[in-house]
């Protein structure tokens, strides 16, 4: 069945993103709703690499690269200066990761979605720092192993809830999407564009070469995590008006674990433990779409 | 017009005469009154500038690396733990050779905490890659804005200029406030060497490998060297607008000065006051005072220093394990010399402490009776007997 998503491709291909990489195929989908009248504030991760080294660039569209913890305050900078220039018909987008975003970008992030500036924040979820070999960040999931949570010591704490927490800041719109669903991606993106003031996209972004699996099951992967409601796809409209865009039948946890490498050492316990967790988070936010 | 101003109401006037396009910016004492001023420019429409309140003064200055990368002007200030919070985007401001202008209130750093003034925040940055004026009275200050964005626009490069806190940024003055129409014919409107829009595919600060990474440097150490150069252009036109003149070093009385003593910042205006009294008493005493501490005028300082007998550099400001700042580099740029002057540190003023006229005297006095040359920074005005903290 074709996909019902924009031909036009704004980037080249030849760029070094690992094979399988979510990251890349998320921005691929991203562009490709967005348009070309954007520029782009994108702090160190992985894609400060795959966006291409000097002289060279992957994307078809203009990048400021920043520092790791500006997203959020570069891009303020850049709506300020685009708009004091009159040109109030490019999009400024950040596009970071989770490290960028849940921890060291923070506060930048928080303090531009509190003064909503007006942009379109993109964080990419591979639930680790991979650029720089795989050490766990507040987006890493309970029961993970990184290089910094290694052996005996895989993640005891659970997922920081991002989109809660801009939720906090009454943005105007905050949505999850997933590699695995481009068209409800786009849908996004789209609907995003429209809207004037903070938005936030959270992508789900399978990472081969940090998760440990094979990077042909990257969008299995990837479909799996909101198929077992470990990656609800939602939306948030000025802070209160919740909407859940796939409510899958039960789909127990368990295969998406067993088939990543770094979730290996997890027992028969911890999985019932995950899979409890789970449909907490999960009863919790059907509560608040009042579903 | 002549006006009453205070230092920080000379630099919010200067801003606003420079019609920057993008402030950002984060209160510290004792640089509030700075983006106070401006705050209320930018309120009442004095000033059409977007003024970003940002969260911190990380993003005060990231922000404007994001609009400065779209060609607009951009302002902010900041002081001590706030300069300290930029000091990674420093770096990043100036590798990405963006004419960003900043005024620096000097100030201690914590701890104990000390609101008063001392150079070592901003002198803590010297290698960042920023410009650095050290500024000494509320004209000066005034001026050496719109010196900063010609120079700054001129080579690409990032410029401080600085004041020392309270002795400046909160005393009035009288201040000549030139009219708008004077500063547009000094200062043009700003036309970027470079922008990002979306109609302009570029990366800006994309990943630069070893082949690249280091002719770019040298670039940026180019444009540094350049801008005294620069510096000397600008100042003329500058002095043909508005009749003033300050010029990198500043040498007071030094023509047949046996003793020159070094100062910047507001000690300077002490210090006139004490070597004219010396000169009334027939000692051959001179002063320079230097303002541009970045790039370091080395030649320009050899000359001037050069035939005195000795020198001595008073620095509000300590380097660990080092000595003062203003002395160490002062030592740099002559030891290359065959009859170089004995050159003597002291330090005096830190956090704030007063300078006073008898402690300027004292350093004269000591100095030309030194005989041997202590390569040791002389720490003046110490209350060691009272005030010692034993910790063994
Ligand atoms: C201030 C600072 N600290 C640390 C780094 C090193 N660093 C660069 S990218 C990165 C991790 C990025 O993680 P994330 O945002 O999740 O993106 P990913 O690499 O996973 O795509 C780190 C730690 C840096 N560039 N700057
Ligand atoms: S490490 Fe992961 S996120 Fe980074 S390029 Fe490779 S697959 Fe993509
Ligand atoms: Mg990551």
């Amino acid at each position: 069945m074709p996909l019902n998503v924009p031909e036009q491709d704004y980037m080249y291909p030849g760029h070094v993103a690992c094979p399988g990489c979510g990251a890349a195929i998320a921005m691929r989908f991203f562009l490709k709703a967005m348009g070309e009248k954007i520029i782009i504030v994108l702090p160190a991760c992985c894609w400060s690499i795959i966006a291409g080294a000097y002289p060279q660039m992957s994307l078809k569209v203009p990048v400021i690269h920043t520092a790791f913890e500006t997203g959020g305050s570069v891009a303020s900078g850049v709506r300020a200066a685009l708009d004091m220039k009159g040109d109030t018909g490019t999009t400024v987008v950040t596009w970071a990761g989770d490290g960028g975003t849940f921890d060291i970008g923070f506060q930048a992030l928080s303090g531009a979605v509190e003064r909503n500036e007006n942009f379109i924040y993109v964080c990419y979820d591979n639930e680790a720092y991979m650029n720089t070999g795989i050490q766990r960040s507040s987006s890493t999931p309970y029961g993970a192993w990184t290089t910094t949570t290694p052996g005996r010591s895989w993640k005891r704490m659970r997922k920081k809830n991002i989109v809660e927490a801009l939720v906090a800041h009454r943005i105007p719109y905050a949505a999850t999407a997933s590699i695995a669903f481009p068209e409800d991606l786009v849908r996004k993106v789209e609907k995003a564009k429209d809207i004037k003031g903070s938005r936030f996209l959270h992508v789900y972004a399978t990472c081969p070469t940090g998760w440990r699996i094979p990077s042909e099951i990257s969008i299995k992967i990837a479909r799996m995590a909101v198929q077992n409601n470990i990656f609800p796809l939602y939306e948030v409209e000025d802070g209160v008006k919740y909407t859940i865009n796939y409510k899958p039948k039960e789909f127990p946890v368990r295969e998406y674990f067993k088939l990543q490498g770094r979730f290996k050492h997890l027992t028969e316990g911890d999985l019932a433990e995950i899979q409890e967790m789970v449909n907490e988070d999960w009863e919790l936010l059907l509560k608040k779409a009042g579903d | 017009m002549k006006k009453v101003l205070e230092g920080s109401h000379a630099v919010a006037e200067a801003v606003r005469l420079s019609r920057v396009t993008v402030i950002s910016a984060y209160p510290i004492t004792p640089q509030t009154h700075i983006i106070e001023y401006l705050s209320d420019y930018v309120a009442d429409g004095t000033l059409k500038a977007s003024f970003l309140k940002v969260e911190s003064e990380h993003s005060a200055i990231a922000s404007l690396v994001g609009a400065a990368s779209c060609g607009v002007r951009t302002f902010t200030s900041s002081s001590s733990q706030g300069l300290a919070l930029m000091h990674e985007i420093l770096h990043w401001t100036s590798g990405a050779r963006l004419p960003i202008v900043m005024a620096e209130v000097n100030r201690a750093l914590a701890p104990g905490w000390n609101i008063w003034a001392d150079q070592l925040d901003s002198l803590s940055q010297r290698d960042t890659g920023w410009i650095q004026l050290y500024c000494e009275h509320g004209q000066e200050v005034l001026d050496t804005v719109f010196l900063a964005y010609r120079l700054a626009e001129a080579v690409s490069l990032p410029v401080m200029v600085i004041m020392d806190a309270f002795f400046l940024s909160h005393t009035y003055e009288p201040v000549d406030v030139p009219e708008q129409e004077l500063v547009d014919r000094f200062l043009p409107a700003f036309k970027p060497k470079f922008q990002v829009d979306a109609d302009n595919l570029v990366a800006l600060s994309p990943l630069v490998t070893p082949n690249f990474y280091m002719e770019m440097r040298h670039n940026m150490a180019k444009a540094m060297e350049e801008s005294i150069l620069q510096l000397a252009e600008i100042e003329e036109d500058f002095s043909n607008i508005f009749g003033r003149y300050y010029g990198p070093i500043e040498p007071f009385l030094c023509d047949d000065a046996e003793i020159i003593m070094v100062t910047s910042g507001t000690v300077t205006g002490t210090s006139r006051q004490v070597i004219q009294e010396l000169r009334e008493k027939g000692e051959k005493v001179g002063l320079l005072k230097i303002k541009l501490f970045r790039p370091f005028p080395s030649e320009i300082i050899r000359k001037a220093l050069g035939p005195a007998k000795k020198i001595a550099i008073i620095d509000r400001n300590f380097s660990f394990g080092a000595g003062g700042i203003f002395a160490q580099e002062v030592r740099a740029a002559m030891c290359n010399l065959s009859d170089c002057p004995q050159i003597f540190g002291y330090i005096a003023g830190l956090g704030g402490r007063d300078v006073t006229t008898d402690l300027l005297e004292d350093i004269y006095w000591r100095t030309k009776k030194s005989e041997v040359l202590s390569e040791e920074s002389i720490w003046m005005g110490l209350q060691e007997e009272n005030h010692a903290v034993e910790r063994s």
